[in-house]
């Protein structure tokens, strides 16, 4: 199977430099996109409508932390198991436990300083663990401890998101 | 090579030759078409010198219609059989409706969309917008001079895939190849950005006559990168009538009132309205069928404070669509304003307040978007001039999800996402032996499908007999370039494939497009015979001038037998566009497609190869 990376000429790492990823991205785009293809005739509106959407997919799933990784690991044969494996530590929990209340709160007292705080706290997380992780795949080669990050970063990005839901109820 | 010796004296075209394309901004108060010419996009006026066209129409009994200008002079007259704003109800149900009662209409509560009974009959709003885009057609034809090789049509960018598929069956209806459905805000930033040489991130707010939408995007050399939209396709310039309209009946204590003063009414508050935007105050007088006479005074005062709901009612989208692209309202470089609402002082004032810098207003906002979608529309029919390429990326404003058990949504591809996109999710069966499966598409950003939009529903039948959870059925979510969705289910465990796609179920079945195109074309005494020869010879040429260009380009990736068959059907195809016979030429060109299907894959793998060494190159 060719990879993400491949298609886009990069090394598979979980470090990924953005600006050539964007690069490579709109190159190809030029040459696939259907508005290149709009006077041709069906068979090539059909590829061209093919590669744009594997394009697009690939580069989305790059460009996303926990999509990188979980590619990342899909191409050493470890499944993420988001599923299945729920199993965290006892400290990340609380933390967890911690913030979802502190969500709760602010959604209840309609707070957006609050919300903007837990916003930001998030993001930082987010930046401890990215790091952490990029350690781990790229140095370490520790896939079993990675995709024990990419869960927790998962957490943190549905935690994202269940904000991002919270700042519409005080609208 | 002897490329060219397929080409026939008499049938070949220049190879630069410019085709006729035009941008169509199908609006909730007026439409406009566009082209470009000389290089440079412009509104193709009416003969009588006027770009708008009001999108009214009025039917009569006898089966005339009246669209524009004509209609909107009577509205008041016939309310029941003038239609205004039907882009409102476009893929909409009765339902749907906010203040049903104040629409003068006979609706028929139809199945997936509403209708509106008539002097001429019973009418779809697909049907209603055909009449608009078809008389933007006649007039395109007329000034420019030549059959259309196509058209991009404009949709809000909130539009969700029932609007879209509803604005494609109306450009269909009306006889136009409809080359692409562009968002809105996505064409004035077009314009906005060529004309100014823009680059950074930009917002797009866009408040025209129906609908709301915000786009944030992000402009570099060539390329329009939209980030995230978000809108409200129920609110816009109507609403704000609708305010003063409320603010009239109270104030003057009017008794329920007749269609026609209704119309009447929402006349003048319109006119009120726009009378705001340079005056402190505006005077609002009529005479009742009863006998009433209305005379009011709105000043600017009480006009603000009526309609400022509806203002901070925009910001929330604007919020929403900041917070996706992942931006605070400072980080945005410029906000572009786009449709005739935008006039409004206390619409400019909250937005340079929101955004805390003064909007952008250089170019006119109503004419905007049509001027975009004519550029747009020239690229995609080939007229790419060298040196000004560019690059639209856009993505689609509402998740796509479908029904899993207890009512909930899954979501298969996320809103924001970059078109075309496409997302498979596997799912299994409850039971044992169970034979078949049905699915519930929707679009929406709600938990529950109650609250969701429901696109449409099939089943998968033929599943082979397995235990509960064995069988494997993946089903795929395809969106392509217009923003439109088609579902693709497959069970494959065993090898035994069922499968089945859908669209979603708001359009209008081929048929039915082909029967009232018939209708219409009969009716407007066109010949239907010509025109389908006529757009099977511009669509034959196309594409043998298309298969040349890539047989210049890309001929090496053929091997000799598979160029000799590819040359047989360009030969067969050549023959036939002399013929009379547009069915002829339809099957040699189905033959020319095919023949060309796996040179134009191999095409396209090759291009990127091209794209990654010449990056790579550029690298070192």
């Amino acid at each position: 199977m060719q990879s993400h990376f491949d298609l886009f000429g990069l090394q598979p790492a979980f470090a990924v430099d953005e600006v050539r990823l964007e690069r490579a991205y709109r190159e190809i785009q030029s040459r696939v996109h259907p508005d290149r293809f709009a006077h041709a005739g069906d068979a090539e509106r059909r590829a061209s409508l093919q590669w744009t959407t594997r394009v697009n997919e690939a580069y989305r799933t790059l460009r996303n932390p926990v999509a990188r990784a979980t590619h990342l690991l899909a191409l050493q044969g470890v499944d993420v198991a988001f599923e299945t494996n729920t199993a965290m530590p006892a400290d990340f929990l609380t933390q967890q436990m911690e913030l979802r209340e502190s969500l709760e709160e602010a959604t209840e007292t309609k707070n957006p300083t609050a919300l903007d705080q837990l916003h930001k706290r998030i993001d930082a997380d987010k930046r401890g663990l990215e790091k952490r992780l990029a350690e781990r795949l790229d140095e370490q080669r520790d896939y079993a401890g990675a995709a024990d990050l990419v869960r927790e970063l998962k957490f943190l990005e549905k935690l994202e998101a269940e904000i991002d839901a919270a700042y519409e109820t005080l609208e | 090579m002897a490329l060219l010796q397929i080409s026939e004296p008499g049938q070949s075209r220049a190879p630069h030759e410019h085709r006729l394309a035009i941008g169509i901004d199908l609006g909730t108060t007026n439409s406009l078409v566009a082209t470009v010419r000389s290089g440079a996009p412009t509104v193709l006026p009416d003969a009588q010198g006027r770009p708008l066209l009001p999108s009214i129409v009025r039917y009569f009994s006898n089966g005339k219609v009246d669209v524009g200008y004509a209609a909107q002079a009577r509205q008041a007259e016939d309310p029941k059989n003038t239609v205004v704003s039907v882009k409102r109800f476009m893929g909409r149900g009765v339902k749907d409706i906010d203040h049903l009662q104040n629409a003068p209409y006979d609706f028929v509560d139809a199945p997936g969309m509403l209708q509106i009974r008539t002097a001429a009959g019973v009418k779809s709003p697909v049907e209603v917008s055909a009449e608009i885009l078809r008389v933007l057609r006649e007039r395109a034809e007329a000034s420019l001079n030549g059959p259309l090789t196509g058209a991009v049509i404009t949709v809000p960018a909130y539009f969700d895939d029932a609007q879209r598929q509803a604005t494609k069956d109306a450009g269909r209806l009306a006889g136009l190849n409809v080359l692409r459905l562009l968002n809105e805000p996505t064409a004035a930033a077009i314009a906005y950005g060529l004309d100014n040489a823009s680059e950074g991130v930009f917002a797009v707010y866009d408040l025209g006559g129906g609908t709301f939408d915000l786009s944030v995007l992000k402009l570099s050399r060539g390329v329009f990168e939209v980030v995230a939209t978000s809108g409200d396709s129920m609110l816009g310039g109507d609403d704000f009538d609708q305010r003063v309209f409320c603010w009239v009946v109270e104030q003057a204590k009017l008794a329920p009132l007749s269609a026609r003063d209704m119309r009447l009414l929402l006349v003048k508050s319109r006119e009120a309205k726009e009378h705001l935007t340079a005056h402190g105050e505006a005077p609002i007088t009529a005479k009742l069928s009863s006998g009433e006479f209305v005379d009011l005074t709105l000043d600017t005062e009480t006009f603000c404070r009526i309609t400022q709901t509806l203002v901070q009612k925009t910001l929330g989208p604007v919020r929403k669509a900041l917070r996706d692209a992942g931006l605070t309202a400072t980080q945005v470089d410029g906000v572009v304003m786009v449709g005739g609402a935008t006039r409004m002082p206390q619409i400019q004032r909250a937005v340079a307040e929101f955004f805390q810098r003064d909007p952008l207003n250089n170019l006119d906002p109503d004419k905007v978007v049509a001027l975009g979608a004519a550029m747009q529309a020239n690229v995609l029919a080939g007229n790419r001039p060298q040196g000004e390429d560019w690059l639209l990326l856009d993505v689609i404003p509402l998740s796509l999800g479908v029904e899993t058990m207890g009512g909930l949504v899954e979501k298969i591809i996320p809103r924001n996402s970059t078109i075309p996109a496409a997302r498979a999710q596997e799912f299994t069966t409850f039971k044992d032996g169970q034979s078949g499966m049905s699915f519930h598409v929707v679009q929406g950003e709600r938990e529950l499908v109650s609250d969701c939009r429901s696109l449409a529903r099939f089943e998968l039948k033929g599943i082979p007999p397995m235990a509960a959870g064995a069988a494997r059925v993946r089903v795929t979510y395809q969106v392509d370039a217009d923003g439109l969705l088609s579902v693709t289910a497959r069970e494959a465990t065993t090898g035994a494939e069922a499968s089945v796609t859908v669209k979603p179920s708001y359009g209008l079945a081929d048929a039915d497009i082909e029967r009232m195109l018939r209708d219409s074309f009969s009716h407007a005494k066109e010949d239907v015979h010509a025109r389908a020869l006529a757009e099977a010879r511009v669509e034959g040429e196309r594409m043998l001038e298309a298969t040349r260009s890539a047989l210049a380009a890309d001929g090496a990736l053929l091997a000799p037998e598979e160029r000799k068959s590819v040359d047989a059907a360009m030969a067969e195809l050549a023959a036939k566009l002399g013929a009379n016979d547009h069915r002829a030429i339809k099957q040699a060109l189905d033959r020319l497609n095919h023949a060309t299907a796996d040179f134009a894959a191999r095409r396209m793998d090759e291009g990127i190869r091209r794209a990654l060494a010449g990056r790579q190159i550029g690298a070192l």
